[in-house]
Formats: structure tokens, C-alpha cells, sequence
């Protein structure tokens, strides 16, 4: 049984069906990118996938026990944390608390948690920085320490490196990529397609629609893939160097 | 100065206005910085205007005002989130909407029953001879519950205020703690009103957090120089109103206006 199985869905904003027929599965240890346009349904599938919107039709079905307490998530920014006053630490282990029933307290373990997850992203000795002053790249990683707080099963990322610098932009998919290998399933969604395949080993590609999903191979091979790599004769002609987004 | 502090403590209504007025401003303090966060602060200005109309309601039918103002302002508290969060009307025209309307229904109450007289203007601006023996028991008591409900939930709510959407996502019932969040204000609005005033009240709220935000750059430092400012600003306050003979609500706002710009020089000046 798959960690997530996707059948036949579709998502609307009211009424307008903005994605549909996804049809997709992610196993334990996978790492899926999520690709498309803008507007294409991206960030409308994470939202399904963390329970925050209900499918119009169709149904995901988690398996091997997944509760939704279990997801870490890194959010696309919202203009209130900018100038939001928390520091590092406060932000990464309140990541623990969709995990605690009851108590309201942290207890030794989770301090704990969260500091060898802020030691995993290199942002130690950021914790009593107030999180507004850090820079966008520091900011990331003190987000994805707290994603890590709040799951050891599946970490949701959309469009982690948006506004990234390039150095950056390597060292999250770096972080990204050793959080996956200690056995985290990674579903990530994606502007930066080429970065995409060289990571990942699954690929969803979206354009309200799903127009591919399969191993990474595959999607190199594939028409669908070939033009939006840019790697196809025509794919300049035909979407504007799109594929460099 | 110490004197004239001295000779205020030993009037009976000042000391349960000091005891009540404290307990309030730290309760205000500590709901403010959410508040604030959470782009809600218009939240408790239009609360301070059902809290109006329902203190006005209470005269004419010769009610105790807080067993009235509780249950209003609270449901007022409630459909105020429902109204921001689900409908169609933009949140902050939706408050504006509800304040005006209680507003109105106060105004019409008042002119069919007492007329504009004193108790009128205290409903508006505060008094610090407000608070009656009943009453204070009830304040200091609710008070306590705020504070402790806000200690316990402390985490939560700093989760549910940095970022809703993963507090949702990772499990955490983040409406439940708007609704705490409004809740608690609703009450703490009702119990501060009196001394405050109807048209001040909310100053009290969002003047200490904002002043706090200026210098601080945790959370948690936030919320304690928050109620630090909060209580002394109150202290200071009906300090002035005491010896000057000023409405006591005003004459808190301003020491707090006066705490913001200190506030705001330091940060420069550091930054500089
Ligand atoms: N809250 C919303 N209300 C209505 N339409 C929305 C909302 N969010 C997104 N959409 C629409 O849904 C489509 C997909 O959006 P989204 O999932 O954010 O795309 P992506 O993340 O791939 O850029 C877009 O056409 C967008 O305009
Ligand atoms: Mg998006």
C-alpha cells in the first residue's frame, strides 16, 4: 500500500475546477516533484494533500497509517511572518505542537527535537535571532527545522527557494536531500524543473491537468517533459523559454 | 509622590479600581500582541462598541452591566470572526458595520431612557469610581481565568498566530484558538470598559504590544515587556487622573501614547 494514493481527483475555488483528474501514488522514501506553471494547480494539490481543502471529487487516501499530525509542511511565505517578532528557536519548536495532545508545555524530549533539528539545518547559532532580520535563505531553513519538528514521514515544500539566492537555493536542496535519504519522503513543488530532475525520482507535472506522472527517466524522455526541460527542437518556439522559469 | 499614593490606597473605590484596573491591563497586554499579530487589533475596537450598546441596554433595564456586557460582547466576539473569516464582506468592513450598528442602538437607548448624562460619559471615557463591590469580584475572578487560559494555551496560540496554515495543516484546531482568542478579548473589553471607557478601551489592547514590538525581538520578551508597560502605564495613569481630575481612561491612553514614542526613539537610536 502506498504512503499516499491520489484517485481521480479534482479541486475547485467555488465552483471553477482549477485541477483535475490527478491520478498519482507516493511510496515511503520518495521523492516527488511537483512541476507546472504558474496557476497550474500546484499549490492547490499541497493544500489538498494537507487536509486544508477537501477534493471536489475523488479521494486521497493515505496509508501505512499516516494521520495528519504527521505532515511537515513549508509554507509558500505570507507577508505576516515578515515582520512577525519570534525568534529562530520559538519558530522551530512550535513545529512540535500539532504532535502533543494535551499538554501545553514543551517537555525536555522536545527542546531536545528541536535542537538537533536546528543543528540538521545549520541554524544553531540563529536561535535567539529575532526570525524577521534573518535573511530569506535563513528563514528557509529555520521553516524547514520546524517542518522537520512536526513530521519524521513526509515533508510537504512548496516553492522552497523562491527568492533564494543561488548559494542558498543549493544549500536547501542539499538539506533537502539528506533529509531524504535519513528516510523522510519529500513531495516538493517546484518553478526550477531542472533541479527538479536532478533530484528528484518521481515528477508530477501539472498544467490543470495532470499532464505526466512517472519516474524521472521518463519524464526526461517524455514530450511533455522534453518541452518544458527545453531540451525538444521546438520547445523555444513553442513556450517562450517557459522552461527556464 | 509617595504621599499622594498613600492617600489614594487608602480610598476604598481606588483600591479596587487599582486591583480590578491591573489585573485587566495585563490581561489587554497579553491579548494584544496576538491581536496585533494576527492583523485582528480592529477586532477590539469594534467589541468596545457592542460593549457600549450593551452597557447602555443594561441602564435602561436596571441590570448589573456585566452579567448584560458578557454574553453580548462575546456573541458579537464570535459572529465578528465567523463574519471575517467566512463571508463575502471584507473583515474590516464587516467590523466597521457591526460597531456603527451598536453604536446607533446604544445612542437610541440612551436618549429614550437616561439622557446624556454622567454615567453616560463614563460609559465613554472612563471612570475610575466605576467599579462596585459586586462587580469587582466578578472582574478579578475572570481576569484570573484570561490569564490562566492564556498561560496554558501560550504555545498554541503563538502557533496559531506566526502561521495559521501549518498550525492547521500539522493538526493543531487552529479555529478553536481564534475563538479563544476573541473570547478572551470579549471579556477582557467588558471588564476594562468601565475604567477605560467605551471609546478607549481598545488602546489598551494594541498600545502595549505595538510598544513592545518596537525593542523586542522574541515572542516571549514581547509578551512580558508588554505587560510590564501595560500595568505600569495603568498605574501612571490613574496616578495623573487621581491628581489632576481627569477622566481616568484618557489620561492612561496617553501615558501609554508617551511610552510609544520612548519606545520608538530607543529602537532608532539603537538601530542607528
Ligand atoms: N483562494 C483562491 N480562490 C480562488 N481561486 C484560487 C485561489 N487560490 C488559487 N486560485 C486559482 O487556482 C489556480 C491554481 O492556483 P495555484 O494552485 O496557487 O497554482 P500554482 O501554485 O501552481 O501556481 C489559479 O488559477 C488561481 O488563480
Ligand atoms: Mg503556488
Amino acid at each position: 500500500m502506498a504512503l499516499i494514493s491520489c484517485k481521480n481527483a479534482s479541486f475547485d475555488y467555488d465552483g471553477n475546477t482549477v485541477v483535475s483528474e490527478l491520478n498519482f501514488e507516493v511510496d515511503t522514501g520518495d521523492y516527488l516533484c511537483v512541476v507546472g506553471e504558474n496557476g497550474s494547480g500546484k499549490s492547490t494539490l499541497v493544500k489538498g494533500l494537507l487536509h486544508l481543502k477537501n477534493p471536489q471529487s475523488g479521494e486521497i487516501i493515505y496509508g501505512e497509517g499516516l494521520k495528519s499530525t504527521e505532515i511537515g509542511y513549508l509554507p509558500q511565505q505570507t507577508a505576516a511572518q515578515k515582520d512577525f517578532p519570534a525568534s529562530a528557536y520559538e519558530v522551530v519548536i512550535s513545529g512540535l505542537l500539532g504532535s502533543k495532545d494535551f499538554s501545553p508545555f514543551f517537555s525536555k524530549a522536545d527542546k531536545a527535537a528541536a535542537k538537533s533539528n536546528m543543528e540538521l539545518l545549520k541554524v544553531t547559532d540563529l536561535a535567539k535571532k529575532c526570525y524577521r532580520e534573518l535573511s530569506g535563505g535563513q528563514q528557509q531553513r529555520v521553516l524547514l527545522a520546524r517542518a522537520l519538528c512536526a513530521t519524521e514521514k513526509l515533508l510537504l515544500l512548496d516553492e522552497p527557494v523562491a527568492g533564494l539566492d543561488p548559494i542558498a537555493t543549493n544549500d536547501l536542496y542539499a538539506a533537502v536531500e539528506q533529509i531524504n535519504k535519513q528516510g523522510v519522503t519529500v513531495i516538493m513543488v517546484s518553478h526550477d524543473v531542472k533541479t527538479a530532475v536532478e533530484y528528484a525520482n518521481k515528477i508530477l507535472h501539472l498544467n490543470n491537468e495532470q499532464a505526466y506522472f512517472g519516474n524521472t527517466a521518463g519524464y526526461v524522455e517524455s514530450e511533455v517533459g522534453k518541452v518544458f526541460l527545453g531540451t525538444a527542437p521546438q520547445a523555444n518556439a513553442a513556450l517562450g523559454g517557459a522552461g527556464n522559469v | 509622590m509617595f504621599d499622594i499614593f498613600a492617600e489614594m490606597l487608602s480610598y476604598p473605590f481606588i483600591t479596587r479600581a487599582l486591583l480590578v484596573g491591573v489585573l485587566v491591563a495585563l490581561c489587554a497586554s497579553l491579548l494584544g500582541v496576538s491581536l496585533v499579530l494576527k492583523r485582528y487589533s480592529m477586532i477590539g475596537d469594534g467589541l468596545s462598541h457592542v460593549g457600549f450598546g450593551s452597557l447602555a441596554l443594561a441602564t435602561a433595564l436596571n441590570f448589573a452591566p456585566l452579567a448584560v456586557s458578557l454574553p453580548i460582547v462575546g456573541l458579537a466576539a464570535f459572529l465578528l470572526l465567523r463574519l471575517s473569516e467566512n463571508s463575502k464582506i471584507k473583515g474590516d468592513a464587516a467590523i466597521a458595520m457591526i460597531s456603527t450598528s451598536a453604536l446607533a442602538v446604544g445612542v437610541i437607548i440612551i436618549s429614550m431612557s437616561t439622557g446624556l448624562n454622567t454615567d453616560v460619559c463614563n460609559y465613554l471615557f472612563g471612570s475610575i469610581l466605576a467599579m462596585s463591590g459586586n462587580d469587582v469580584l466578578l472582574s478579578v475572578i475572570l481576569s484570573i481565568v484570561v490569564i490562566i487560559l492564556f498561560v496554558i494555551f501560550y504555545n498554541r496560540i503563538f502557533a496559531v498566530t506566526f502561521d495559521e496554515t501549518f498550525a492547521r495543516a500539522t493538526g493543531t484546531n487552529a479555529g478553536l484558538f481564534n475563538m479563544l482568542i476573541a473570547l478572551l478579548t470579549a471579556v477582557t473589553i467588558v471588564l476594562g470598559m468601565r475604567m477605560m471607557g467605551a471609546m478607549l478601551i481598545s488602546s489598551l489592547i494594541i498600545f502595549p504590544a505595538l510598544t513592545a514590538m518596537r525593542v523586542c525581538k522574541s515572542f516571549k520578551n514581547v509578551i512580558i515587556c508588554a505587560t510590564i508597560v501595560s500595568v505600569t502605564a495603568f498605574c501612571i495613569g490613574m496616578f495623573f487622573s487621581f491628581t489632576l481630575d481627569i477622566p481616568s481612561g484618557a489620561s492612561i491612553v496617553v501615558v501609554n501614547v508617551l511610552y510609544f514614542m520612548v519606545f520608538t526613539l530607543v529602537s532608532k537610536i539603537k538601530k542607528a
